[in-house]
């Protein structure tokens, strides 16, 4: 699968990025295959959600180069990203709450009429369809969204970023705001866009997340990458390490934040 | 403010109060009820204060709702405006001061410039100098809106300066000198007995609104049907078609119940050799050009605010600015079209104010913004962004002048008009603002 000499779907290569003086990435560089996931680790603040963010077009970088299948691209913005089948799940969701579930899963991206105009008909029918596959229980198509549970909201944002064929997913704490249950949808459904091909970069504190669901990790520190290695040659003990010492096991590929032993 | 609060009760029971399951099954909003009861509080109040001042009831006459209309619809057209606007989070303080230049600009062209090339009576002047002033409004709300968007200054100074700038600026055209007469034609946007479509249009015009009420309603319940979506039932879809046309029919029966004033009239007789019957020659005035501008405005308002993309995307920046922008729409490129709008809007505005005054001076439209305002947010629309409707603020707009013209009516002293419509605009919101609390609890 991250088989060497391959094509990567998604190559970041020596992203910087700063705010006034604060590196917030410093050289980082990552890669994604297709039907891989990468789990993005570290602190908060240690610059993944940051480093994500160039990639899906909300910063623009100070350094560095992005390709996509193997060919170099400018990201400029949202909109170039999306143009690239990239599609992002915020950890803050990204919802306009204020208009309804069908509005929100194709802000940007309405369905016309043949008269340009708004179908709103034509659109609430497919979020139901979307919305059916993805939490069936979900019924409150009419109601701002602002309304809606926590699950209900997520479930609203994971249908926006992958009712488009995405090709490059970016989870920013999927399950951040679900119970058990919704989060063991959520893996299902990771390893499901997983079969389909879909690259997945997924950002997550919580270890045992990413160890379930990721094939390699990579770890982040106060803004450099301290290392990158398959699931199944680190322990949890170890990534634990690369998080809070910076200490790159054998079983990883050492990054520029690694500690120096 | 409002008439009952309903609490959200799913199902529908039997014994459930009649109201409430009209209420329900129509999906009336509760808020606008609450506005149109307001409105017609202060009819009626005002209405049965003048019975029991002067001993005859002024307030709900033809003539007195007929000129309610006309007077509204300055500000109406701006309101419609200013909605887009407050739900993009921004302010505009300058649309008074837009007015009063463009006015000017137009009364310029029409008085000293044009008749030199195009001779006195020219029937170019009224468009070509309505074009320009719907141009130069654009260009002026394009300017503020890019120094909003594309500098990021805050909409409240950048359009506070503008409130300043487009006064003095009006006041450097006309050297403090007001500008009259203004074309004959251009006057028709103002109303009165010539600017009026009379009785038979006017009829017309009603009964075409009923039909577009029920072809609206028949054409959303098939696209609802054609989803297999849940519809309203039957008698609902009825009792709306049947409050749309009757509202439609009513407006249009008062505005005709209002003659011409009876010297206008004569006058007309003698020009035109009809003989004049004892008591008066009966010519209906019918729906005044600026009333029927102002509805033109307000359903086109509607159509951008609810069934286009650039209406949905004013909304969505309005609700969370970052993730419209993370959604790939250009919110600056929307600001700018707002303003640009908004500016469009006051020009028009000051074609309706001026050509009603026959004259341009430097001071038309002054303190129009904070009406415009108060009535786009006595309309329910909110100040925090990503709510507000166009209908509401014309309602919001109708309530204001309603106030206005009663205490006209009745004598108040200026002093205290000001000091009612102030009281009233912090009283509304502050209802709403408890009410939305409490059904936002409930």
């Amino acid at each position: 699968m991250a088989g060497n000499g391959a094509t990567p779907l998604v190559e970041l290569k020596d992203i910087s990025i700063a705010f006034g003086g604060i590196k917030a990435v410093d050289h980082a560089s990552v890669d994604l295959y297709p039907g891989e996931v990468v789990g993005l680790l570290g602190h908060n603040g240690a610059g993944k959600s940051t480093l994500i963010k160039v990639l899906s077009g909300a910063y623009k970088r100070d350094g560095g180069v992005i390709r996509i299948n193997g060919e170099e691209v400018t990201i400029n913005n949202p909109r170039d990203a999306k143009h690239y089948g990239i599609e992002t799940i915020y950890q803050t969701l990204a919802l306009a709450d204020n208009v309804d579930a069908a509005s929100n899963l194709y802000l940007g991206r309405e369905i016309l009429t043949s008269w340009g105009t708004l179908d709103d008909s034509a659109m609430e029918a497919q979020a139901r369809q979307v919305m059916g596959r993805l939490n069936p229980n979900f019924r409150r198509f009419k109601d701002p969204v602002k309304s809606l549970s926590g699950g209900q909201r997520q479930s609203v944002a994971i249908a926006r970023a992958i009712h488009f064929n995405a090709r490059i997913l970016i989870m920013d704490e999927p399950t951040a705001a679900l119970g058990p249950q919704e989060t063991a949808q959520v893996g299902e459904l990771i390893k499901q866009l997983k079969a389909e091909g879909i690259g997945i970069f997924l950002i997550s504190h919580d270890i045992h997340d990413v160890f379930d669901l990721a094939d390699r990790v990579a770890v982040m520190k106060n803004g450099q990458v301290v290392g990158i290695g398959k699931v199944e040659n680190m322990t949890k003990d170890e990534v634990l390490g690369m998080i809070i010492l910076g200490k790159c096991p054998p079983g990883a590929t050492p990054g520029p934040g690694a500690m120096a032993s | 403010m409002t008439s009952s609060a309903a609490p959200s009760t799913a199902g529908s029971s039997p014994d459930e109060p009649l109201l409430r399951r009209l209420m329900r099954a129509t999906e009336i909003d509760t808020r606008m009820l609450g506005m149109i009861g307001a409105l017609l509080l202060i009819w009626v109040g005002f209405h049965v204060y003048t019975i029991l001042s002067t001993g005859e009831g002024l307030f709900i006459t033809p003539r007195n709702l007929s000129n309610l209309l006309v007077q509204t619809s300055s500000v109406a057209v701006m309101a419609t405006g200013m909605v887009l606007i407050i739900v993009m989070r921004h302010i505009d303080l300058s649309v008074g001061s837009i007015l009063g230049f463009v006015s000017t600009i137009i009364g310029v062209t029409q008085v000293y410039f044009l008749p030199k090339y195009l001779g006195l009576d020219s029937p170019f002047i009224w468009i070509i100098t309505m074009i320009m002033g719907l141009a130069i409004g654009a260009a002026i709300g394009a300017f503020q809106g890019s120094l909003v968007a594309y500098l990021g200054i805050p909409a409240f100074i950048v359009t506070l300066g503008g409130q300043l700038f487009w006064r003095g600026a009006a006041w450097w055209v006309t050297t403090g000198a007001t500008i009259a007469p203004l074309d004959a034609r251009f006057s028709l946007m103002g109303g009165g007995p010539y600017g009026s479509i009379g009785a038979t249009a006017s009829w017309a015009l009603g009964l075409l609104a009923c039909v577009g009420v029920i072809l609206s309603l028949y054409m959303s319940r098939r696209r609802r049907a054609k989803f297999n979506f849940p519809q309203r039932p039957m008698w609902a879809e009825i009792t709306l078609a049947a409050i749309g046309c009757l509202v439609a029919l009513g407006v249009t029966w008062v505005v005709n119940a209002y003659p011409w004033p009876e010297r206008v009239a004569a006058r007309y007789a003698e020009e035109h050799n009809i003989p004049v019957p004892e008591g008066g020659l009966f010519i209906s005035t019918g729906y005044a050009i600026p009333v029927l501008i102002a509805l033109v405005v307000g359903a086109a308002m509607t159509f951008l605010a609810t069934r286009t993309r650039f209406g949905r995307y004013v909304y969505a920046i309005g609700g969370n600015p970052e993730a419209a922008e993370l959604a790939g729409i250009n919110t600056r490129r929307i600001t700018v079209y707002v303003f640009a709008l908004m500016g469009a809007l006051a020009a028009i505005s000051a074609c309706i104010s001026s050509a009603r005054l026959n004259s341009a001076t430097n001071v038309l439209g002054q303190f129009d913004e904070l009406y415009v305002i108060a009535a786009a947010v006595i309309g329910g629309t909110s100040l925090a962004g990503g709510v507000g409707t166009i209908y509401g603020a014309l309602i919001g707009a109708l309530v204001i002048q309603s106030l206005q013209s009663g205490m006209v009516l009745l004598g108040f002293d200026s002093a205290f008009q000001q000091m009612v419509v102030g009281v009233v605009l912090v009283g509304a919101v502050g209802i709403d603002t408890f009410y939305r609390r409490r059904t936002a609890k409930g």
